[in-house]
């Protein structure tokens, strides 16, 4: 610890602490621009001047200089306060005053500073500076005039997304920000950048011109896109979500959101099923929901039910129709849609034990079968930090990815994983904390699983504090579908082959529907795409920012979502379709209200009633464990287009066609 | 006045050849191997006692900046001597000489600072702008190579140390010792915040020390002539020889070494032949490159020029490169001209220069041609108070002070032109 006095309050800092964090922790607020907690420091915006003695009689940089023993620090002396003024002058001066037509207007780190720091007016009198705009993909705005070469996001590029993409060019008062030959930014990351700008020289373009932040009623959710569990905050105006930002969670998703989660949301307004419909000759035709209703009792399936889920569903919703499908005499429940039949004996061989927050301070990773940057974009960034930072090896088996950091790719042979070479397990037996990633495309392939499982057990992998062995899942459904007993020993083949008379798909659009020819297919979901084209009965749900819920990330974490708006027209929450099925058809399912609901869930599976990681031991199953000599997929083939609500929307359709399928845009000429 | 036997530079005019045969028969390179076999300590100790101050401007003493390198360099973490050979200061021209007519003297200097240092090898980054001289450096240094002075076992020495030169592509930043280091390692030549200094963590994350060509090229004369001999040369605290550039408004301007102290006087009258026109002719003069405030004539006259006395008149020695103003001057489109160099070649990475430097030229402008109002000034003269200090490197400091000296000394007519001007800005229609 080192004791340093901050405007005569004396406080000890633990070593290796900047002056501004002394500041800080004296309570002292220090104006900042450049400095971010989560990237390195550039000390270039140097509105966090303090002064400081012992040292020379000038300001210094509080972000970049080490507190030190016995130091005296003043943020509030006139040396301090001139300085402020000094900096906030200089960066105001050929800052555009176009503040009402900016979208940062609001939530402006330039405009709040400058009202506390800055002096009242402008001794400019000059010409000021313009910058032409740059092109730095379908989610990133520029207004480059606006910039003030806080070099946050060239940091960012670089540091945390791994492209480096994003570069000042010229300089001295020509300096600008821009991307490499002002081409897309290629990165899955790229709307961080909006967040973190603190002008209104990076904002959102989906989001442009949409709504003022005062306008926005702000809910606390989790997003659904991906298994990663990212902490989100929902804005919403009225009956709109306008758009999706990130909330701190160091646990999961620091403060970084992937692009799909941030702008899959225009998609929420689109394509939705807003009313039942029943399939007549052929045809969807509209319908009440005593129709719909009546139709599913006319089927008369007896205990001839099953449930899918598919990757948007949550606890509750899966838990209601668990409860209506065994009301009525059944188990068929799945939720792998696309025929994944991995064992599931043991939840701990098919979860992220090493967790999200510990990935970065593993020693070497071996990747199997998996695009990190694609199934988990938020969990890649934490291998990212150890490959990046501390030099990790990090070996992959399968198709070569560029994982946006230096890995060795031994091959793409699932035989591989039974008989690595001798370097590599050397490597992992020695290292302390080896990490082993089984993605989908490893899971989709017999003996791959019990290989690896058996491979964690020979190098160590699995100790006391440390657990190695992880398993990275894509759809954010899947550990709480996993924890509520959506699954067949033989995946969904079982439940095709069991011919089941009725079938509700809870949101599942991936199944291939023609082995459910024989079957009244109940679609229970938001958006008109693959399921609901293939199916007999429409049931109209709500989305994920339109439901309280509870979900499971593929760590294990149980997390909770609260509602921001309500759902278009005759759709209805999910467990509410199902308990008002449950009276038609003649059944009770134990519960009135969503409370009650939940309680019920908790009762059955404990877990879900306590936030945060889920325990599931640590029991290996007996596999075959060994793999056929074959080629590994990925089971993601676009990385925007994952899920309906992505299909839906006009951005995630435009990314995917401009960064993955390289279609050309022109921009109109203003 | 130097005697000629106690001068370094004894090619400094080119009348002999560079080459290396030459330079060793000025002296150059003879038994090197002694020198170096006194040990790193016993080198260091001697520069420490002559009193050699850095000739790069800021006048840090040259001993004890080779003493902050590790003692012990790690097997994966050498050491490494930069020489800063990217003179690009407005008035500066003495490592341009060095270099053209003198080379092997910086060679031999970087293999023995190099080795006091414990350094692994010396990187001399070159101007980009000395086409010439970069080429006789390339050949000075093949032939240091040729003749085993360089490379293993550098001049029978036993020590291995390599010379690399590398040319800068004209930006005056990368003369910054940070920014000369970034650039050496292939990035946008930008300052480094410090700390760490370069002496912890410098080129390539390695200890590294910057050193001017002039610093590193006196070292083999003085630890041959030995530090007693250096250091009887000059003043207190300046000691030793100094080449001074005199360029401007001299009837010879000239680039000459001569020792510490001289009187600004003194070194007119005997090697610039006079101020043109006579010493009442003398308006001001920048005495140590672009950098440094200008000081008037009066204050100028017999100020001794070194490190202290050019400090006494609120000015510096810089480079010593000093800029001659007659009475024909003018000093305000002069300053205004300096002003747009350092607005020109600011990196434009922290906010009070890249802002500032920009403000400040553009007000320089308007004070040139009278187009302002008188309290203008004292707003200019707050935006360089602004900027100095402020800032990650030195630029700033550099950008500001030119106008604090002439705001200083010249305010008057700066208020003569506004008021000639009609004392005010016409209402823009």
């Amino acid at each position: 610890m080192v004791k340093v006095t901050v405007d005569g309050q004396e406080l000890e800092v633990p070593q290796g602490a900047t002056v501004l964090q002394a500041c800080e922790m004296a309570g002292k607020e220090i104006p900042r621009f450049c400095y971010h907690e989560r990237l390195s420091i550039a000390g270039n915006c140097r509105m966090c001047l303090v002064e400081v003695s012992p040292g020379p009689p000038k300001p210094q940089a509080s972000c970049a200089l080490p507190a030190a023993e016995g130091q005296v620090i003043k943020t509030d002396s006139p040396m301090v306060k001139k300085a402020r003024e000094g900096v906030m002058e200089f960066l105001l001066i050929n800052h555009p005053l176009d503040c009402p037509i900016c979208d940062q207007g609001g939530e402006c780190d330039l405009q709040d500073q400058s009202v506390a720091y800055g002096r009242g007016g402008s001794r400019y009198d000059e010409n000021k500076r313009a910058v032409t705009e740059k092109y730095m993909g379908p989610i990133v705005k520029t207004v480059m005039t606006r910039c003030i070469q806080c070099t946050r996001c060239v940091r960012f590029a670089e540091e945390v997304a791994g492209v480096e993409e994003i570069g000042a060019i010229y300089r001295g008062e020509n300096m600008q920000i821009t991307s490499y030959l002002e081409r897309a930014v290629n990165s899955e990351l790229s709307g961080n950048v909006v967040d973190l700008c603190p002008v209104g020289a990076l904002t959102s373009k989906p989001y442009a011109f949409e709504a003022r932040p005062w306008e926005l009623t702000k809910t606390m959710g989790i997003d659904m896109t991906d298994a990663v569990g990212t902490n989100v905050r929902i804005d919403s105006r009225g009956r709109q979500v306008l758009r999706v930002l990130p909330r701190v969670n160091d646990d999961v998703n620091e403060e970084w959101a992937s692009d799909k989660t941030r702008h899959h949301v225009d998609g929420l307004i689109l394509r939705r099923l807003d009313r039942p419909f029943v399939r007549k000759d052929g045809k969807l035709v509209e319908a009440s929901w005593g129709e719909a209703f009546a139709a599913i009792k006319a089927v008369n399936a007896g205990s001839s039910v099953a449930a899918i889920a598919g990757d948007m569903a949550d606890c509750e919703t899966m838990f209601a129709a668990k409860a209506l499908v065994s009301a009525l005499g059944s188990n068929l429940l799945e939720g792998r849609q696309t025929g994944l039949k991995y064992d599931v004996s043991s939840l701990s061989a098919v979860n992220f034990n090493t967790s999200i927050a510990q990935a970065e301070n593993a020693d070497l990773v071996l990747l199997v079968g998996t695009n990190l940057r694609w199934e988990a974009p938020l969990i890649n960034t934490r291998i990212r930090k150890a490959a990046w930072k501390r030099g990790v090896k990090v070996y992959t088996i399968g198709q070569d990815i560029d994982q946006s950091y230096k890995t060795q790719h031994l091959g793409n042979d699932a035989s591989l994983v039974a008989n690595l070479p001798a370097d590599v397990l050397e490597a992992l037996s020695k290292a302390e904390r080896p990490m082993i990633i089984a993605g989908g495309g490893a899971l989709a392939i017999d003996g791959v699983h019990g290989a690896l499982l058996a491979l964690a057990d020979k190098v160590g992998a699995v100790k006391d504090g440390w657990n190695g062995f992880n398993v990275v899942h894509f759809s954010a459904a899947r550990m709480g579908s996993l924890m509520l007993g959506y699954a067949q020993v033989g995946g969904i083949a079982d439940i095709i082959a069991a011919k089941p008379k009725l079938a509700f798909f809870l949101g599942a659009d991936e199944v291939d529907f023609t082995n459910f020819a024989g079957t009244v297919k109940v679609y229970v979901g938001h958006h008109g795409d693959k399921g609901a084209h293939a199916a007999d009965i429409i049931l109209p749900a709500a989305a994920w920012t339109e439901k309280d819920f509870t979900t499971v990330n593929t760590e294990g974490r149980v997390q909770r979502s609260e509602r921001a708006v309500f759902a278009p027209g005759d759709a209805r929450e999910d467990w509410s379709i199902f308990r008002a099925l449950a009276d038609t058809l003649g059944v009770s399912l134990g519960f009135d209200s969503f409370d009650a609901c939940r309680a019920a869930m908790v009762a059955e599976v404990p877990a879900l009633g306590v936030e945060g990681l889920a325990d599931y031991g640590w029991t290996v199953p007996k596999l075959p464990s060994n793999p056929e000599a074959r080629e590994i997929g990925t089971p993601i083939k676009d990385f925007y287009l994952t899920n309906a609500i992505c299909r839906a929307s006009p951005t995630m359709q435009r990314c995917s066609d401009e960064l993955i399928h390289g279609v050309e845009f022109v921009e109109a000429a203003e | 006045m130097l005697a000629d036997k106690d001068r370094i530079f004894t090619n400094l005019y080119g009348f002999q050849p560079w080459n290396l045969s030459s330079a060793q028969m000025r002296g150059d390179w003879d038994n090197t191997k002694d020198i170096i076999a006194r040990g790193q300590d016993a080198i260091i100790e001697e520069i420490k006692a002559s009193g050699l101050r850095g000739r790069g401007g800021a006048g840090f003493p040259t001993g004890l900046k080779w003493s902050f390198m590790p003692k012990e360099p790690r097997e994966d973490r050498p050491s490494f001597l930069v020489i800063n050979a990217d003179e690009s200061e407005p008035g500066s021209c003495k490592d341009r000489e060095i270099i053209r007519h003198d080379p092997h003297k910086l060679i031999e200097g970087a293999l023995i600072a190099g080795f006091a240092m414990r350094a692994r090898a010396a990187y001399i980054y070159i101007r980009g702008e000395f086409i010439a001289e970069a080429k006789t450096l390339f050949a000075a240094v093949q032939e240091a190579y040729d003749a085993g002075l360089l490379g293993k076992n550098a001049a029978g020495s036993g020590y291995d140390f390599d010379v690399f030169v590398h040319r800068g592509a004209g930006a005056y930043i990368c003369g910054e010792e940070t920014a000369m280091i970034e650039s050496l390692e292939g990035k946008k030549g930008q300052p480094r915040l410090k700390p760490p200094f370069p002496a912890g963590a410098g080129l390539y994350g390695c200890p590294t020390t910057v050193n001017n060509v002039e610093s590193i090229a006196v070292v083999p004369t003085i630890l041959r002539r030995g530090s007693g001999w250096f250091s009887s040369i000059g003043r207190e605290g300046n000691k030793g020889t100094k080449l001074f550039q005199i360029s401007g408004h001299v009837n010879t301007p000239c680039v000459v070494e001569e020792e510490m102290g001289i009187t600004f006087r003194e070194l007119i009258d005997r090697h610039c032949g006079g101020i043109r026109g006579g010493w009442d002719n003398l308006l001001a003069v920048i005495p140590g490159g672009s950098s440094v405030p200008l000081v008037p004539a009066e204050q100028i006259m017999d100020c001794p020029m070194d490190f202290d006395g050019l400090k006494a008149v609120g000015s510096g020695l810089g480079t010593a490169a000093a800029i001659v103003m007659d009475k024909s001057t003018d000093i305000v489109q002069a300053i205004s001209r300096i002003s747009y160099f350092y607005k020109h070649e600011s990196c434009g990475q922290c906010t009070p220069c890249r802002e500032g430097t920009g403000w400040m030229w553009r007000v320089m402008e308007r004070m040139r041609t009278g187009d302002a109002q008188i309290e203008e000034i004292d707003t200019l003269f707050d935006v360089t108070k602004q900027v100095e200090g402020h800032t990650i490197c030195a630029l700033g400091d550099a950008a500001a002070w030119p106008i604090q000296g002439l705001i200083r000394h010249f305010r008057p007519e700066m208020e003569r032109r506004i008021r000639e001007n009609g004392g005010m800005m016409e209402a823009a229609e």
